[in-house]
């Protein structure tokens, strides 16, 4: 089973300084969602980034970045991932199976070892460049999907995982199966994002819990893995997502003016906070000088 | 760089699986076992050959299980897929209220099954998370949450709560398998079956598991916006590919009454049109939509009923209406 290439990091990813992959055991909680803002607020803090969509029988991520309409195409050096335009510092790309398939309405009906295969092209075949964060967002479950990424992945040491949920305890128990599964493959666990917590009535203001909440926080604390943030559900994100053609702003600037751009920038200020090491060694002597003068802090010496 | 030859790679949808038909990348070698065969993608003339993948994920020849599970499941009369592709749209919320409405009536004997390995819910939502299965001789004995309300799920089966099921595809048929020939289902007016979202194993696997008892058809769940009809085309392509019968669609989470002033917003918006404008483009029946309330998601975090705590309710009104179009569309009134 095993092949040689398959033992060590993936030449395809050797300019990515950070892997980030987003995960819940539950469906419909959001992670296309968190993802598509995860990519946006990082893109408009000026980072070049790639997403990776790994969900196979159902892609959102083209949808949900208005290039339902785009193919990737092959060059000598791999297949090209899906530029988004942007005129913020930084840049967008994506790769997802949605461009490789005919019609929108197409089904994918593949089994286990077809998925895997997939993801394995996924991972070694495609170009992308020099990147500063690689998001893969992943479909709901524990299963082959879950199980190739981890093994693709696994000498390319990524930065963990942000694992998204809803408040109400039928997603939590599905969630918790997911972080267990994070402990099984050693996935660094980056923190829990509560989504769809709570709705403000445009009419009244009134904020009602509509799967309830708290269940975010709750789990993290379970499981002791640092909790990000809540997002509530604010319908005209759909809204903007939805008529993104018709505008002429590109979608990082209309999300940078968007209500949920400073919840998410608080999300994100967590995560980034962590510091993880860049996988490009050179990077990371000079974040590790950074450290140093912080170390060389007095207060820190006492 | 730039005099580089740019090429567009190949659509991917043409090379899905879909027993029994498949598509074969090269002609059979010369001694090729046949794709279907027991040996197929494991004899000597497989090494090398283009289609080894293909024929090794195809069903080796005819399974004998099936007459197994076709005697096992002879006892019930209506089986019901609950599909979708989007996950969170309330499948396991609806086959839970399915199963609630149906067995309310105490003539009628009705079955839950869970083909939700990874995430299984319906346990929580029917209120019988903490049991377990108990295994005889002659199989495994479900869960009874009432008198004629019978559910099997794989998490009566896990040593902890929250145990992860890390299975790949394979692993998953085997048990979906043993669900259908080794579950003492007995005589069942209705068996409900709650699926995962997606279009893979156990979609491919419950079908062919049960081409031969025969599937009465499908209920697909979507929610409004776009995203969600997205998937759940490719869920309503996926059953005319591998031949199972449309039931009808029900919309869940259409519009939400603020339970302060009584305003009506929609969550998730229908751009496009909903449920509804989806069923007349692709002429399927369309079975109503159930408002978003949310204490339907505070009974199913407790294991209530909701159509028994709020009969009064909006969400439960529209609930027993699907239902009603539901069992009219299987032949039952």
């Amino acid at each position: 089973m095993e092949n040689e290439e398959d033992l060590g990091p993936a030449p395809s990813l050797a300019k990515v300084s950070h892997i980030i992959l987003i995960l819940s055991g539950k469906g419909g909680v959001g992670k296309s969602s968190v993802t598509t803002q995860t990519a946006l607020s990082l893109c408009q803090m000026g980072y070049r980034v790639g997403v990776l969509d790994i969900d196979l029988t159902g892609p959102s991520l083209p949808r949900m970045f208005g290039l339902e309409d785009k193919s990737i195409y092959q060059t000598s050096e791999g297949w090209m991932p899906v530029k988004v335009k942007t005129n913020a510092l930084g840049s967008l790309s994506v790769i997802s199976l949605g461009f490789l398939i005919g019609d929108r309405g197409n089904s994918v009906v593949w089994r286990g070892p077809k998925k895997t295969a997939m993801i394995k092209q996924f991972i070694r075949d495609v170009a992308w460049g020099d990147l500063d964060y690689l998001l893969i967002d992943t479909p709901p479950g524990t299963s082959d999907e879950h199980i190739s990424i981890a093994e693709q992945l696994r000498f390319s040491e990524p930065d963990g995982a942000i694992v998204v949920t809803t408040p109400q305890s039928v997603a939590t128990a599905d969630v918790k199966k997911e972080l267990n599964f994070c402990k099984k493959v050693n996935l660094f666990i980056l923190g829990v994002v509560e989504n769809m917590s709570g709705f403000i009535c445009p009419y009244c203001e009134e904020c009602t819990n509509i799967f309830s909440s708290g269940g975010g926080k709750t789990l993290a604390e379970q499981f002791e893995v640092p909790y990000l943030g809540n997002i509530p559900i604010d319908p005209k994100f759909v809204e903007m997502i939805e008529n993104q053609s018709e505008q002429e702003e590109n979608l990082v600037e209309l999300y940078g003016r968007s209500s949920l751009y400073p919840i998410y920038k608080e999300i994100m200020k967590k995560v980034l906070d962590q510091n993880r090491p860049s996988r490009i060694p050179e990077e990371n002597e000079i974040t590790d000088k950074l450290k140093n003068t912080t170390i060389d802090d007095p207060e820190e010496k006492e | 760089m730039t005099t580089e030859v740019i090429t567009p790679v190949p659509q991917q949808a043409d090379e899905q699986i879909l027993p029994p038909e498949y598509t074969l990348k090269e002609p059979e070698p010369e001694h090729c076992p046949g794709p279907e065969s027991e040996m197929a993608g494991k004899a000597d003339a497989c090494n090398g050959c283009s289609n080894k993948e293909i024929c090794e994920s195809l069903p080796k020849g005819p399974d004998p299980d099936i007459p197994l599970i076709t005697e096992n499941l002879a006892g019930i009369d209506h089986k019901i897929l609950v599909l979708s592709g989007k996950g969170g749209v309330g499948k396991s919320t609806f086959t839970t209220m399915l199963s609630w409405a149906l067995s309310a009536d105490e003539d009628l004997q009705v079955g839950a099954m869970d083909l939700d390995i990874c995430g299984p819910s319906l346990p929580h939502m029917l209120g019988c998370n903490d049991e377990f299965v108990h295994e005889s001789n002659s199989g495994w004995t479900p869960v009874y949450v009432a008198d004629n309300l019978a559910a099997m799920s794989i998490q009566f089966m896990l040593p902890e709560d929250d145990s992860a099921v890390i299975w790949r595809g394979n692993k998953k048929n085997q048990l979906i398998k043993k669900f259908l020939k080794d579950v003492e289902w007995d005589n069942l007016d209705y068996l409900v079956i709650d699926t995962p979202p997606g279009t893979s194993d156990e979609h491919i696997s419950i079908n062919k598991f049960m081409q031969e008892s025969g599937i009465d058809g499908a209920l697909i769940v979507t929610t409004p916006q776009e995203v969600a009809l997205l998937d759940v085309r490719k869920e309503i392509d996926f059953c005319k590919k591998a031949g199972i019968n449309i039931l009808g669609l029900v919309e869940n989470m259409s519009g939400f009454v603020c339970p302060n002033c009584k305003g009506e917003s929609q969550i998730f918006k229908p751009t496009t049109g909903g449920g509804e404008a989806l069923c007349k483009e692709l002429n399927i029946n369309f079975l109503g939509s159930v408002p978003l309330d949310p204490r339907i998601g505070k009974c199913a975090d407790f294991g209530e009923s909701f159509l028994d705590t709020y009969p009064e309710s909006p969400a439960s009104l529209a609930v027993l209406n699907v239902v009603e179009a539901l069992r009219d569309a299987v032949g039952d009134l």
